[in-house]
């Protein structure tokens, strides 16, 4: 089954990433595509590769880069939010694209399932 | 459907709205805090069961463990990991998530 | 987009405005996705039906007004909008008292609405 994710906060303060991430993981195992993860209002926050946790905690940023880049999972930051929250092109982690609120209605329409996680 | 609540029932409203808006018949999945209402003894615990009759209730263990809850969790509420988030997610046609 | 494939959309909105940036950001949405010509529906729980409260006067706190986009909806052909009729007299407010012209329906209603829904989307 195609699914779709939806992410409506930053990194560490909400755990909505952490259940987003363990869930697309657990779906791919599952033998499910995960075609899009769209981050959205704080949630764009996920895509910064200024994130420099403490070296014993989990790196949320990389984690989601390298899940995406292994699983060819789309990972689209909405760019009206980014722009609001100082999110650019020249501080996006790799793995993460800047587009447009079109690819969340898309998203929508083209996977069987879209999960939204936020608070 | 599949209902999906991640907010501590005394917090906030979402398991009560979600619980007087699901139709019999659903799935209803707590994560994240919302895990809290599954443990017995919570003041919610009441409710949660009489939800029983209409709906599947099920709770996230990872989220019910880290917590130190997982012990207490609620008689008819059944535990998954995340690959049966995933079943629960494909298992019905459309979910919402009562942010 | 897939082939002219129209799915039921709704977005369902039960946060406050102004207090966090949820309902202006869903509104966003909101207008994007009536370019898709899909299926658009508007749902508005709990304190989500402070949203419609007509006469926003956002001088004095300095932030963008939005509350004319909501009477802009209609021009884009979304003009199902569904308003919790609990969550109306929870909060002392009536059909009257909103920005737009509402349907108001219990949650069982909404409930019921829900169910034929392709994809629902909460903020």
């Amino acid at each position: 089954m195609k699914i779709a994710i939806l992410i409506n906060e930053g990194p560490y303060t909400h755990e909505a990433t952490d259940s987003a991430y363990l869930f697309a993981r657990a779906a791919i195992e599952k033998g499910h595509q995960v075609s899009r993860v769209f981050f959205y209002h704080d949630g764009v926050n996920n895509s910064t590769r200024l994130t420099e946790p403490p070296q014993d905690d989990r790196h949320i940023v990389n984690r989601w880069a390298r899940l995406g880049d292994e699983h060819k999972i789309d990972l689209v930051v909405c760019v009206a939010a980014a722009l609001r929250r100082g999110i650019k092109d020249e501080n996006l982690a790799p793995g993460f694209r800047i587009s447009g609120l079109g690819q969340l209605v898309e998203a929508g329409i083209q996977a069987d399932r879209l999960v939204t996680f936020g608070d | 459907m599949l209902h999906i609540v991640n907010k501590s029932p005394l917090e906030r409203n979402s398991l009560d709205t979600c619980l007087a808006t699901a139709q019999p018949g659903g799935a209803l999945l707590l994560i994240e805090d919302g895990v809290y209402a599954a443990t017995a003894g919570h003041a919610a615990a009441g409710k949660l069961s009489a939800a029983m009759d209409k709906l599947k209730v099920y709770a996230l263990k990872p989220d019910l463990e880290a917590r130190g809850m997982a012990e207490r969790a609620l008689e008819g509420v059944t535990l998954v990991d995340y690959g049966g988030f995933v079943d629960l997610v494909t298992e019905h046609a459309t979910c919402q998530s009562w942010l | 987009m897939s082939e002219g494939q129209i799915k039921k959309f709704m977005y369902l909105n039960r946060k406050a405005p102004h207090g966090t940036i949820y309902a202006l950001e869903s509104l966003e949405v909101v207008l994007i996705a009536a370019a898709f010509d899909q299926d658009v529906s508007l749902a508005f729980m709990d304190d989500g039906v402070y949203q419609l409260k007509k006469g926003f006067n956002t001088k004095g706190i300095e932030v963008k007004n939005f509350q004319p986009t909501y009477r802009a909806l209609d021009d884009y052909d979304i003009n199902k909008l569904y308003v919790e009729k609990e969550a109306l007299e929870a909060r002392g407010l009536g059909a009257e008292d909103m920005c737009v012209p509402v349907e108001v329906l219990s949650r069982a209603e909404i409930g019921k609405l829900m169910e034929t829904q392709d994809v629902i989307l909460s903020f």
